[in-house]
């Protein structure tokens, strides 16, 4: 058990200057930089473009300089804790990130929580009731659930609520909080907004996961060790929910390494439509505008998630399923 | 009955031999067979493969199935709203639409579109209409619904957009993009994933090794932001084949590595059969053995595996050229008509333009359930 989790936080480092390796390539690939957009931009504005003031920002950020030394340049910076700085807003990136990072991590772990909280249950009373109404209609739900874009979801719902209501459902503070500090009452209002981006979020994920805990439970049901539990005289609901329902949910367990660092970058598409304060609408924004320093910084964060997501799963599979833990 | 134990006989006799002739159809059909005899007792994939049909005969004859130019612009013609088709004039078999006319509000300065009561478009199938060439063959003006001739007015079966384009016959030609992008994206991550699988699979050793870490830090890479990363990266100049064909590839570098996880597991355990064990002994080349006999034992897993994932590449898709990031216009996919309703305002105004969704819906839908038919049916022995 604790060899493997010492073996992955090993190997963490190491996945992590390979990717940083590739981020840069990726941010740094589109022709041109940040600072030819930036005087283009200035000139079709009709201002006037001061060339030493763009020799001073290129010196400043490095521009000028092969590609291997800006690498090693940027990566000095990331290891001292600095994400360096932003070229289009001017301001440090950690500053830009820092609370909407947060905030796309709460997001992601409140639709992972909501996930399971339906999912399981859900599971459940399809196996145990199979063709029954019930189990139908949630066959239906999940495949129109996995079939549906999280972006059209938000589509639709934004506008049912703005036509039928007249509310914009978008963001995740009233307007009064946006800008407010940390309080309980500015919690309150987040948990108020919060909900219509986790149901979005999670549905495709509530689906899938329902089918897989159907579709072993049914499996385990069918196993004489359920029907000599029942010969015995066990009353159905401690007979289902002690034995097979905690085998069914091993395989379970391991769809978190997947399913967790999906819901990181998939919040991405669902913020963007609904505006909300979360770094994908500013990666999205940073690819725009060829601010590579901010994009290269959110996507490592993206990939520094997606491997915590799966080196959560490896652990709390070795901790569910003996099975794996004497093998490591 | 119990008196006459010759007849018995002769039942026993007569069923016997229709038995087995029934066990021997079934031992003698080939692979393929069984698995579509089983594929066919799975009642919503085989209507799913009937949609799946339908799309493709769109993809391959968008400007058939369309009404009009899905580029001609039309700035008094904007937003009119979906329109109903009728089938029947009274008990007449006569396909018609209602007549729209515009009028604009003088306060919002908004063109309103009301229903004419009095005046109907006639519909004729394999009506003439614009021009067209046929798969790039030769030209033709038939298309299977107009009006004939342009006195009789246009006809907007699905609206018009901000400006004024017909709705109904761009879906048809983003049917055609949305589509060819996720069956080639997934041929390409099937050719990646076949092979690399294949090798990583049979040969083992280091290239096993090589192999599995590069699909490990692949799968570890946080897909859609990498995605928007790349596609950022395509350069602003590119005409729209050059961009489209990059998507693809970019889709399918991705896509192919859980294929060649299932390849690999597939061939691991093949590896150890007998035929193969057979064929070795009697002196088959190793790429001999691999396509000829490996190949087709694990061909109906990767069948079934591709058409699951092509709808996980036509949400991808979707979602890239819906955020800006993916096929870009004048070209037209599912994704750059929902882009017209990014605006909630105008989706209130127009609820019309969110109908390439339930498009994206549908084929995503259909596409999982034959996958998941054939996922069934792949293994005929299996029980």
């Amino acid at each position: 058990m604790l060899r493997v989790v010492v073996q992955r936080l090993l190997l963490l480092p190491a996945l992590l200057l390979v990717f940083s390796i590739l981020v840069f390539l990726l941010v740094q690939a589109p022709p041109g930089d940040f600072l030819t957009s930036y005087v283009s931009m200035l000139a079709a504005t009709g201002s006037s473009v001061d060339l030493a003031q763009v020799e001073a920002l290129k010196r400043q950020f490095g521009l000028d300089q092969p590609i291997y030394i800006q690498y090693v340049r940027w990566m000095e910076s990331l290891l001292k804790g600095d994400l360096g700085l932003s070229l289009e807003y001017q301001r440090p990136n950690r500053e830009l990130i820092g609370e909407l990072l947060l905030l796309t991590v709460l997001l992601a772990l409140i639709s992972f929580v909501f996930t399971w909280l339906v999912a399981i249950p859900a599971g459940i009373y399809s196996a145990t009731h199979p063709r029954s109404f019930l189990d139908y209609a949630l066959a239906v739900l999940n495949y129109v659930g996995v079939a549906t874009p999280n972006f059209l979801l938000a589509l639709v719902l934004m506008w049912l609520a703005f036509s039928h209501f007249g509310i914009s459902i978008t963001g995740l503070f009233s307007p009064e909080y946006v800008q407010a500090p940390w309080s309980l009452a500015r919690f309150g209002d987040l948990l108020k907004h919060i909900w219509l981006p986790v149901i979005i979020l999670g549905i495709a994920g509530t689906a899938r996961l329902t089918r897989i805990m159907r579709a072993n439970l049914l499996d385990e049901l069918n196993k004489p060790y359920v029907v000599t539990a029942r010969a015995k005289g066990l009353s159905e609901w401690r007979l289902v929910l002690k034995y097979p329902v905690r085998i069914a949910l091993n395989p379970l367990v391991s769809t978190i390494g997947w399913y967790l660092p999906q819901l990181f970058s998939g919040s991405l598409i669902v913020a963007t439509v609904m505006n909300l304060p979360n770094i994908g609408p500013l990666l999205l924004r940073a690819l725009i505008s060829q601010d590579m320093y901010l994009a290269g910084s959110i996507l490592l964060i993206y990939c520094f998630l997606t491997i915590v997501g799966t080196l959560i799963s490896d652990v709390l599979l070795a901790w569910a399923d003996p099975r794996i833990r004497m093998e490591g | 009955m119990a008196g006459n134990p010759q007849a018995e006989e002769a039942v026993i006799q007569l069923a016997g031999p229709l038995v087995t002739e029934a066990e021997e159809r079934v031992s003698l059909a080939s692979n393929w067979q069984l698995i579509w005899w089983r594929f066919r007792k799975h009642r919503l994939a085989l209507a799913s493969c009937a949609v799946l049909i339908v799309f493709y005969a769109v993809v391959l004859f968008p400007d058939f199935f369309g009404t009009q130019h899905p580029e001609i612009t039309d700035a008094r013609m904007a937003f009119i709203p979906a329109q109903r088709l009728d089938f029947f004039d009274g008990w007449r078999p006569r396909m018609s639409t209602p007549a729209v006319v515009g009028e604009r509000n003088p306060v919002t300065l908004r063109m309103e579109w009301r229903i004419d009561g009095t005046k109907r478009v006639p519909i004729r199938l394999f009506a003439r209409g614009y021009r067209y060439k046929v798969l790039g063959l030769f030209e033709t003006d038939v298309h299977l619904l107009g009006t004939g001739s342009s006195a009789q007015g246009r006809v907007y079966l699905l609206g018009t957009d901000r400006m004024g384009r017909d709705q109904w016959s761009r879906l048809m030609h983003g049917t055609r993009t949305s589509m060819t992008v996720g069956l080639i994206a997934v041929t390409l991550s099937m050719i990646l994933g076949a092979l690399l699988g294949g090798i990583s699979g049979y040969f083992g050793g280091w290239s096993d090794l090589v192999i599995q870490r590069l699909i490990e830090l692949l799968q570890s890479l946080p897909t859609i932001p990498i995605w928007l990363a790349m596609t950022a990266a395509l350069p602003q100049d590119w005409p729209p084949q050059k961009v489209f064909f990059a998507i693809t590839v970019i889709l399918a570098f991705i896509g192919w590595t859980t294929l060649g996880r299932e390849v690999r597991g597939r061939f691991l355990s093949l590896r150890e059969e007998d035929f193969v064990l057979a064929a070795e002994l009697a002196g088959c080349s190793r790429f001999r053995i691999i396509t000829r006999h490996m190949l087709p034992a694990v061909a109906s897993h990767i069948i079934a595996a591709s058409t699951l994932a092509i709808p996980v590449m036509i949400i991808s898709e979707t979602s890239l050229s819906y955020l800006g990031l993916g096929i870009r216009p004048p070209a037209i996919s599912w994704g750059v008509l929902l882009q017209e309703a990014q605006n909630i305002q105008t989706v209130a105004n127009a609820p019309w333009l969110l109908i390439p969704g339930l498009f994206v819906i549908l084929a995503v839908l259909a596409f999982n359930l034959v996958g998941d038919g054939l996922r069934d049916a792949a293994d005929p022995y299996g029980y």
